[in-house]
């Protein structure tokens, strides 16, 4: 079938705007693959053990974020009234971190949080800053009684690998 | 498509939807903040702060649904040339910049008492900066340009290659680590918001789409009138200048 020579422009317009689209798209995906380890906002625990010595990412010798669960009980002040020490937690893997500074609302264990710091040579996490990370939950306070109390309550418990 | 491409039709047709689209915006945002801000619950972590959520969630929607209308626009505009088109683009451009600010502004509000910062460097809050800075280059572009042809095409091209940002927005919560929390009302398994919050995040949200179509309606037409003055405005000019000769 023969085309009007209008609608063939506009097929063939169409065309390069199609082809051009998902060069683009290709393009664009293989930049923020290359990029992934720096689009990270940060690594979990079992992650920086896994990668510790990729010389990639330089885990031992730079500042980076850490990011997982308070883990339930772990949470202490030590002697000196201001820093903290807690561990943080995705499941398979676990870090001790120490912070000296004031924590947000939303920290308390079982939370997620962000820290921000160096390793110490001991495996420790010396944290200079903590962020809470919110779940993606929202409910009313009864209803999380509710839950708690009929042993259905799944929220806080959904670590972020 | 071309049906629509009559500026008088386009005119009547807007007519008709806008007194529907005024009164839906300002009933559903008018019940929406009731809900929002008096019946509905404080949540169980962050208390009344929740709240902002119902300004931020859907004006971040709006600010990639508004992106979304701009690039639908500017396809029709390149490739089928459209006459609609891309002064629909034009007209939605400072919308969604509008509710980009909303939403990074809000989410600054919310950030700094919840997270502890009001700003951080993940993935979802950049690229929806880039996102607030895609639209004030298109504006500056489209402005920027005299001749209106070369205005549109640029325009047109700059608005297309920038929907790329929009999956990133969208996903960036998925494949990245990030501070921002994931989706809670698309995802898979059903909203993770108890139904007493939903209402009102749901009502915004409608509210906000309709505030949409009644802005962007009425700005295509402010601009199709302002065709219609410069038209009349050369012919007189025209006429003058024969009278005269």
């Amino acid at each position: 079938m023969a085309l009007s020579p209008a609608r063939a422009r506009k097929r063939r317009r169409l065309g390069v705007v199609i082809i051009a689209a998902a060069i683009l798209g290709i393009a664009v995906a293989l930049v923020l693959f290359a990029l992934r380890d720096t689009v990270v906002f940060f690594f979990g625990p079992s992650e920086v053990i896994s990668r510790l010595d990729d010389p990639k990412l330089r885990l031992q010798e730079r500042r980076f974020r850490m990011g997982g669960l308070v883990e339930e009980g772990s949470v202490r002040r030590l002697e000196d009234g201001k820093t903290t020490e807690f561990r943080i937690t995705d499941g398979p893997g676990a870090f001790t971190v120490r912070y000296t500074g004031l924590l947000p609302d939303l920290f308390r264990e079982g939370q997620g949080v962000v820290a921000e710091g160096r390793l110490d040579d001991k495996g420790r996490f010396i944290a200079d800053e903590v962020l809470a990370k919110h779940d993606e939950n929202y409910m009313p306070k009864e209803v999380a009684d509710a839950l708690k109390k009929t042993g259905h309550w799944q929220g806080e418990s959904e670590a972020k690998p | 498509m071309h049906r629509f491409a009559n500026p008088a039709r386009f005119q009547r047709l807007a007519s008709i939807i806008l007194p529907w689209s005024d009164v839906l915006t300002a009933g559903l945002l008018v019940s929406g903040l009731y809900f929002a801000l008096f019946a509905s619950p404080a949540d169980y972590q962050q208390g009344e702060t929740v709240r902002i959520m119902y300004i931020h969630v859907p004006a971040a929607w709006m600010a990639m649904f508004s992106y979304s209308v701009m690039a639908a626009a500017s396809a029709a505009s390149l490739i089928w040339k459209h006459p609609l088109a891309d002064v629909a683009a034009r007209a939605a451009a400072p919308i969604g910049a509008g509710f980009t600010a909303i939403a990074l502004i809000t989410g600054m509000l919310w950030g700094e008492p919840m997270w502890g910062t009001w700003w951080v460097w993940d993935a979802r809050l950049t690229s929806v900066l880039i996102l607030f800075f895609l639209y004030l280059g298109y504006m500056a572009l489209v402005n920027a340009i005299d001749n209106p042809a070369a205005a549109v095409r640029a325009g047109a091209i700059l608005a297309l290659v920038g929907f790329v940002n929009i999956p990133i927005i969208k996903f960036s919560v998925d494949w990245w680590n990030t501070l921002h929390q994931p989706a809670s009302v698309i995802k898979m398994g059903g909203p993770s918001i108890a139904p007493s919050m939903l209402l009102p995040l749901v009502l915004m949200a409608l509210g906000f789409h309709f505030y949409f179509v009644s802005v962007l309606l009425r700005r295509m037409r402010s601009e199709l009138d302002l065709a219609r003055v410069r038209a009349l405005e050369d012919a007189i000019a025209l006429n003058s200048e024969e009278a005269a000769a």
